[in-house]
């Protein structure tokens, strides 16, 4: 059972924007170091000179016609909004 | 003679087609299956039974008219919970999207009702595809057929489960790491992995965008070749898409019989491979011999690296794909928040369960400053090794077999650590990471009555080939005729 000491579980959920408890921090700390000491032995692969591959079949600008076409209805796109009037979805304020 | 449920689409498209059945009558036999099963299988998150019916309704419509669609014409088919279908829930097993009802077609589902399907059905999935045994499902777990103290796999269980206990004719399922034939393994039906880019991800909730596959599930190889045909080609809504010929899939089966050059990939059959399932392989190994096939060893030597490149590639993507349930458009909205963008950090907390945040928290760290080099990039370094490693065997021979799972399904609850369960998917991810076809095929039992599968890897884009090669061993072995004794009982 190991905890990487690289990997500092507070910034990362912050990155993240997950909320997370306490016990959900010292389990994956525990867990996620196990998975990156398992993981470290990719240092070990020679990959000077080689290319990454994004994809395995790379397909590349990839255009479509600049022309218009129907979209969802109003309603329909915001049918599972969880909170709307007047044809917008409500947040929580953001400006003072 | 089994059920109408546990017929081939082959077998009842013939029966439609002669007018010895309806959709109706076909789709009330599956309905009353899965009513009879579901208590002890729950392989479904929710189904819409006068909607089925409905469908069937029109479909026979059509026929008597003479307008039948296509070469699915009045079969039922079920739908992993991934894929969207509107005005049906889209829940991704997630809590996240408990009440979400998606508000269009993914390109297969537009496709399989052009080709005549049924759709019947949610079928339930480890959280987001994130798992191997579906007990990640935020809703509850789906048992395994053949022995419902066991897992069905994962992450598409619900899709081989409603197969394997006849909820169903055929299914759909999505494979990021092995979710399509890892839980087709653990039922014993055919499963297959497309080529990356040969079936559009419009559609699909994205996990791992440059791994995620659609594909079908099905009980013969036949069938899945009719389903493949059904779902594959160029869609302009993903840009991933590839334009390839998309050939007469079931009528390529019977063209050519080999003989194929074979490979056996020394690095799938070492240390951790079930005693049971390898002697069912080589047996495997052993017929394609006798029908005159080459078989030789082969190297891929970066097999080792494939568990951890995927693990580091896979996360990132899910990372970046998962920052959009953030609680404002759709979605679980926690109450309560202090401003906006608490609203997104306890939203999220609420919404997702453990495996989901333990893969973004991961794949959000190999992405970040400071780690991206070491991490991120040197996994995407790998994957061009693990890619020409394939690649280089093709040089070689046709295609490849190993094991699908190196172990048969395991009891639920069995495998707490998530490192262990992410070793279950040894075998599966190199294809994965490579973009190649698989495909897995029963092919035997253990002693416990547990099913094994068969893993065939072929060429990019050589589906006919694969799918030819694997029929060649399913026409003359009956493996596939078995069901589980959930048949007499239920």
């Amino acid at each position: 059972m190991s905890r990487n000491p690289d990997l500092n579980i507070d910034h990362v959920a912050r990155l993240a924007r997950l909320a997370l408890t306490p016990e959900e921090k010292a389990t994956f700390a525990q867990q996620l170091g196990d998975v990156l000491h398992h993981i470290e032995q990719l240092a070990k692969v020679d990959v000077s000179g080689v290319e990454p591959s994004a994809h395995a079949f790379a397909v590349n600008n990839v255009w479509q016609e600049d022309v218009a076409r129907p979209g969802l209805p109003v309603e329909q796109a915001l049918h599972n909004a969880p909170a709307q009037r007047d044809h917008m979805i409500v947040v929580p304020k953001v400006v003072e | 003679m089994a059920g109408l449920f546990y017929q081939t689409i082959a077998r009842l498209s013939a029966d439609l087609a002669a007018k010895k059945l309806s959709a109706v009558e076909l789709t009330q036999a599956v309905i009353a299956r899965a009513k009879a099963v579901e208590p002890r299988i729950r392989a479904f998150n929710s189904f819409d039974e006068s909607d089925a019916l409905a469908q069937a309704a029109e479909s026979d419509a059509r026929r008597a008219a003479g307008r039948s669609r296509g070469s699915l014409e009045g079969i039922p088919i079920g739908l992993k919970d991934v894929i969207a279908v509107q005005n049906q829930p889209l829940t991704a097993s997630s809590r996240m999207l408990a009440n979400f009802v998606s508000p269009y077609d993914a390109t297969v589902t537009t496709r399989l009702k052009a080709a005549g399907a049924i759709l019947f059905g949610r079928l339930n999935c480890d959280e987001f595809a994130m798992g191997s045994s579906t007990e990640n499902s935020a809703f509850h777990p789906t048992a395994n057929p053949w022995d419902v103290t066991r897992v069905p796999g994962g992450s598409s269980g619900g899709s081989a489960a409603a197969l394997a206990a006849g909820e169903a004719i055929a299914t759909l399922g999505s494979d990021t790491g092995g979710s399509i034939r890892q839980p087709a393994a653990f039922c014993g039906v055919v499963g297959l992995k497309p080529t990356y880019g040969l079936v559009s991800r419009y559609g699909l909730i994205a996990f791992a965008s440059s791994l995620d596959q659609i594909g079908p599930f099905a009980r013969t190889v036949g069938d899945a070749a009719v389903l493949l045909g059904a779902i594959a080609g160029h869609d302009e809504r993903d840009s991933t898409s590839y334009r390839v010929e998309i050939p007469d899939y079931a009528a390529a089966l019977e063209g050519r019989r080999g003989p194929w050059k074979l490979g056996i990939p020394k690095e799938y059959f070492g240390a951790g491979l079930d005693p049971e399932i390898g002697a069912a392989v080589e047996r495997a190994i052993d017929f394609y011999r006798g029908l005159g096939c080459e078989v030789r060893e082969v190297s891929l030597p970066h097999t080792q690296y494939c568990l951890d490149t995927y693990y580091i590639i896979a996360t990132a993507e899910a990372s970046s794909n998962l920052a959009r349930y953030d609680g404002i458009r759709y979605g679980h909205r926690a109450s309560g928040a202090k401003d906006v963008v608490d609203l997104y950090f306890q939203s999220r907390a609420e919404g997702f369960g453990a495996e989901v945040k333990r893969r973004i928290i991961l794949g959000t760290y190999v992405l970040s400053s400071g780690y991206y080099d070491a991490y991120y990039l040197r996994a995407q370094k790998v994957r061009t090794l693990i890619r020409r490693d394939f690649l280089a065997a093709y040089q070689q021979v046709d295609a490849l077999i190993t094991p699908t799972s190196p172990i048969p399904a395991f009891k639920l609850g069995e495998k707490s650590d998530p490192l262990a369960m992410y070793l279950c998917d040894v075998y599966t991810i190199g294809v994965n990471l490579a973009g190649l076809p698989g495909i897995s095929v029963p092919c035997g039992f253990t002693a416990a009555g547990l099913p094994i599968g068969l893993q065939l890897i072929g060429q990019p884009f050589q589906e006919a080939q694969l799918l030819a090669i694997a029929h060649a061993y399913e026409r003359e072995h009956e493996w596939s005729q078995r069901h589980p004794a959930l048949a007499s009982s239920g």
